[in-house]
């Protein structure tokens, strides 16, 4: 629908999105790191802005709307930004993650610039149920 | 007859539109911490891209077919409501429930060959966090195509029918977060 009386082909727009599902699906069949990402989640990205435009008309809704989404998702990303430097380093200026968080009998953890295997710490707890 | 709250001059839309728009907001607040975390996990484990290699792929690039279809039905279904076709827009909307049931089929087989081979919720993280984010979305595809079939009935008799738009905005949601959720779990691998 839109406000020019012109009808949008939806069935199109479905073809598209059948289109780019396929390529996302073959993409990783090449076995190349970077033709993957981009298939995988640059693809999607595209299939949700299509979905979002298309199907759902964020476009023709007011702003307020658009203020929503994008304040939902600033949020997210906040939330992301926040907690990604704790779980996502295994040390920091004055601490060392124990093994126990850091992750399961077959990683690996960097403690104090070397790697040593993580059941073999100090503090591995075996029989984690992981 | 009782005045019924129907417009918001603040924000210059219909009640019923800025509070679907509202639950979108606050489910991308919901799945975007779920998707995140996972994110946070998969890039410091190196065991759970060994994990997610027993998801299969093309259960996952069926369910996204099915859900993008689905989604289709429902934009056909608000179209016909917009042409004021409520038996249309109501078999259209049967359509898309029709692509919810067989999501959540192929979802509980898929899952049923996943335990059984030993893949349960408590196998590891990533096991954890599939099951996790997969039955969250699971549960409102569920819940959508319950409150789907009320619309439906409703609309083929030709009361409410503006909310063949309101849920069909929730179910392109829903859609949307399988789009991301279908790379994630079974193509980053």
């Amino acid at each position: 629908m839109s406000e020019d009386g012109h009808h949008t082909n939806y069935v199109k727009i479905w073809a598209i999105l059948m289109v780019l599902l396929f390529v996302s699906i073959i993409g990783p069949e090449f076995g190349i790191r970077w033709l993957t990402l981009f298939t995988a989640f640059g693809i999607a990205c595209i299939k949700a802005y299509m979905v979002a435009t298309k199907f759902m008309h964020i476009d023709k809704m007011p702003s307020f709307v658009s203020y929503i989404v994008v304040t939902c998702l600033v949020f997210m990303l906040l939330f992301f930004s926040a907690v990604a430097p704790d779980v996502m380093n295994d040390t920091g200026s004055n601490w060392v993650k124990p093994t126990w968080v850091a992750g399961t009998e077959n990683d690996w953890v960097t403690v104090g610039g070397h790697m040593e295997d993580a059941g073999h710490g100090a503090e591995a707890s075996h029989g984690e149920s992981h | 007859m009782r005045p019924i709250a129907n417009t918001r001059s603040a924000s210059g839309m219909p009640t019923g539109l800025l509070a679907v728009w509202w639950v979108v907001g606050s489910e991308i607040v919901i799945f975007g911490g779920v998707l995140a975390a996972y994110i946070m996990g998969r890039l410091t484990h190196d065991a759970w891209a060994i994990q997610s290699a027993n998801t299969n792929t093309y259960i996952g690039a069926f369910n996204t077919f099915v859900l993008l279809t689905s989604s289709l039905t429902a934009v056909l279904a608000h179209q016909a409501a917009e042409e004021g076709n409520g038996k249309l827009a109501a078999k259209r909307l049967l359509y898309t429930v029709g692509g919810a049931v067989l999501f959540v089929c192929v979802k509980s087989f898929e899952w049923y060959t996943e335990i059984s081979h030993g893949f349960t919720i408590t196998s590891s993280p990533f096991w954890s966090f599939y099951y996790l984010a997969a039955g969250i979305h699971a549960l409102h595809v569920i819940a959508g195509g319950i409150i789907m079939l009320v619309v439906a009935n409703k609309v083929k008799k030709g009361i409410d029918m503006h909310h063949v738009e309101l849920i069909g905005i929730y179910w392109h949601f829903v859609d949307l977060v399988w789009i991301f959720l279908f790379p994630l779990l079974y193509i980053a691998k």
